[in-house]
């Protein structure tokens, strides 16, 4: 120990020198902002290919009156139009043989896709399907998650069992389930749904098949069933929807139901409110933001159901259930489908971007009336 | 909660009774509900075990014993991984790919998209949350906004260039047209902003650079969200539907001899339609197949998947 203490003040200072920089040359460094944009490079490349550029195209093509993709004018929208500038007698789409002039369509800007696109009553329907599937589903499912996600957070043995259970549907693969539901309510006798309704004494229903078949009743006689119904269909959309949707909400209101201070709900018991008017008056109101939140990305997110209807009919990515394959058609549906493979060299590329444009403008809408009203109704 | 004090031994039966009589209520709801999700579990393990054939006789007369063990085999999931479904009518067999080679195909993309998310995602969130440079809250703001746009919109686009840049049927247009979650740099950029800034100064005064900050110091400490992005990724990208359904549907294109290129998902709902159409065991199996090593990954990382699902919801 001695011997340390004994150092001369130079030896101590050639040591901190070898350490440390002083004395030394400092490593060149960048300026701050040439390093921020150095390391948003990757990302940035990534966006602008495929995120901001998309967009800006989806918007030219949907106002560029009867927009069709040129051979060889590339992705971009005015690509097409340059190549017919300098090719006015080009092929209109891989595989065309006659030569067309195309140049004129290019133009015009205006509405003529949108105006096809609402001429189009498959559109229109697939709106209005959308439309009813969300005003059902979404209340229901977020009721049900906020009562679930209350009685949860007042009962102690077995929450955390539960709260795994509910949780569940989340990390599971919907293409999978969506079949599992299609085989639940399958008309044929094994079908449990039908055989709990058979052995309440209903008659069984055909929910999704598109032709009737015969249904073996507990007794042993057979019946026919009619094919299935929009009703009917609409049912095992909604009910699996909800299956799949019950998790996420349950999950976020329990991390709001968490925040809760304990204090204000025992100082109302002492006050002898009873357990609905705490939930009503603190519960609910201090929920406030976890509901709207919820509220907007369920109806964000219901409004663009595709895989959820698809898996419950399992019969491939463009069957919406019915003989034509449109009954439950949803508004993403109708766009992928007119722009897949069979379609999209054949139709006019446009239409389906004046489609995603409505579906957007419905979005920012059903946004702009939810925090509208959370104006009034949300306490932060 | 706090001791409660009752004025008489009646006051306190009722008490109790109350409390006896919400439990019940309580939990039979939460039950009746956990059937509800329960339910398609159990038909997926149950179908899946069941012979086909014996699933077949149980579905045309309801005889539940055609479901015991007995009749419990793994011939469905031996089908589909050696991709020869045989025909429960008439015996015939029909080949089909193996799910052995749609798992592998999935890990692929899934392993490489949730690379690239991830280095993009550290790199922006880093420039986001700890460096200052002009333009950055534009930069930002636009990003968020980017997130209301339905993704449909790009889709059409980004179709079109898979496309022209000769991507369809390649494992790039699966691992990079979505290479950047505007999601996930927002979730890692309120964790880095956690970071007290004095480490940031401490690490400046012993010549650390902005990079080596960055890996280092941020990176460890944020390691749990990062973690939980790469679970969700993966997850994300093993359930992945329409996207590969439109531009990754046939055989890859390097390939001679026709390799398919479908992913689990993809390839599930092929399988529905084709060999195993009318075959309700096989599909079942199929599901299970697929669902199987979510629930792995579900039992093992519970805690950081059920954190970062339940972080996002907060902070919306």
């Amino acid at each position: 120990m001695a011997e340390k203490v004994m150092k001369l003040p130079s030896e101590v200072y050639a040591e901190i020198k070898d350490k440390t920089l002083i004395g030394k040359r400092r490593k060149v460094q960048l300026p701050q902002w040439a390093v921020a944009w150095l390391v948003l490079v990757p990302a940035l490349i990534f966006l602008a290919l495929f995120m901001f550029y998309p967009i800006i195209n989806a918007f030219l093509m949907a106002f560029i009156n009867d927009f069709q993709y040129v051979r060889g004018g590339g992705t971009f929208a005015l690509g097409s139009f340059f190549k017919a500038l300098s090719n006015p007698c080009v092929l209109p789409y891989e595989g065309a043989v006659n030569c067309r002039r195309r140049l004129d369509i290019f133009m015009s800007f205006g509405f003529n896709n949108f105006v096809n696109l609402f001429k189009d009553g498959l559109f229109a329907q697939s709106i209005l399907n959308t439309a009813i599937l969300v005003v059902v589903e979404v209340p229901l499912t977020i009721m049900i998650s906020l009562l679930i996600a209350t009685f949860l957070n007042n009962i102690k043995a077995l929450k955390g069992l539960y709260q795994t259970i509910f949780f569940l549907p989340y990390v599971t693969n919907s293409i999978a389930l969506g079949l599992v539901f299609n085989i639940l309510f399958s008309s044929s006798s094994g079908g449990l749904i039908n055989l709990l309704i058979a052995r309440l004494g209903g008659s069984p229903v055909n929910f999704l098949g598109d032709s009737p078949n015969n249904y073996m009743l507990p007794d042993g006689s057979i019946i026919t069933l009619p094919a299935a119904t929009k009703f009917h269909q609409g049912i095992v959309i909604v009910v699996n929807a909800i299956w799949n949707g019950l998790a996420f909400k349950i999950l976020v209101f329990m991390a709001g139901l968490a925040t809760i201070d304990k204090q204000y709900t025992d100082a109302a018991k002492i006050d002898g409110a009873n357990g609905f008017t705490i939930w009503r008056r603190i519960t609910l109101p201090l929920l406030s933001p976890q509901i709207l939140y919820i509220t907007i990305t369920s109806f964000i997110g219901a409004f663009k159901m595709y895989t959820g209807v698809i898996s419950v009919y399992s019969r491939g990515p463009f069957d919406f259930g019915g003989p034509s394959g449109t009954d439950w058609m949803p508004v993403v549906g109708w766009i992928y489908k007119s722009m897949s493979n069979e379609a999209v060299d054949r139709t006019n590329i446009g239409i389906p971007a004046a489609g995603s444009l409505v579906l957007l403008g419905i979005i920012l809408i059903i946004t702009i009336i939810q925090f509208g009203v959370s104006k009034k109704r949300v306490h932060y | 909660m706090a001791e409660l004090y009752f004025a008489d031994e009646g006051a306190l039966r009722r008490y109790k009774a109350k409390r006896i009589a919400i439990n019940v209520f309580l939990y039979a709801f939460l039950t009746l509900f956990a059937l509800f999700m329960l339910l398609p579990f159990v038909l997926m393990i149950v179908g899946s075990l069941t012979e086909a054939k014996a699933f077949d006789e149980f579905e045309q007369t309801a005889d539940f014993a055609q479901l015991g063990f007995k009749n419990w085999s793994f011939s469905n999931f031996e089908q589909i991984f050696s991709g020869k479904i045989v025909n429960r009518v008439t015996g015939e067999i029909s080949e089909t790919t193996s799910f052995a080679q749609f798992y592998l195909n999935t890990i692929i993309s899934a392993v490489g998209s949730t690379a690239v998310t991830v280095v993009t995602a550290v790199l922006a969130a880093f420039a986001f949350a700890r460096l200052e440079f002009k333009g950055k809250n534009i930069l930002f703001a636009s990003l968020l906004a980017t997130m209301m746009i339905p993704g449909e919109l790009m889709v059409l686009t980004n179709y079109q260039t898979t496309k022209v840049i000769g991507w369809e049927n390649t494992f790039s247009a699966l691992i990079f047209v979505h290479g950047v979650s505007v999601f996930y740099v927002f979730y890692l950029r309120q964790t880095f902003q956690q970071i007290p800034n004095e480490l940031y100064l401490a690490a400046k005064v012993d010549g650390v650079g902005d990079v080596g900050y960055l890996w280092k110091v941020m990176v460890p400490i944020a390691m749990p969200t990062i973690t939980t992005i790469i679970i969700l990724s993966l997850m994300g990208a093993w359930n992945s539907y329409v996207w590969p359904m439109l531009v990754a549907n046939g055989s890859w294109k390097y390939s001679s001899n026709g390799y398919d290129m479908r992913l689990v998902s993809t390839g599930l709902m092929s399988l529905f339609n084709t060999q195993a159409k009318g075959m309700s065991a096989i599909k079942i199996a199929g599901s299970m197949v697929v669902t199987f090593p979510l629930f792995v990954t579900f039992i093992i990382f519970r805690k950081y998947i059920m954190r970062g699902v339940s972080r996002s919801g907060i902070k919306g």
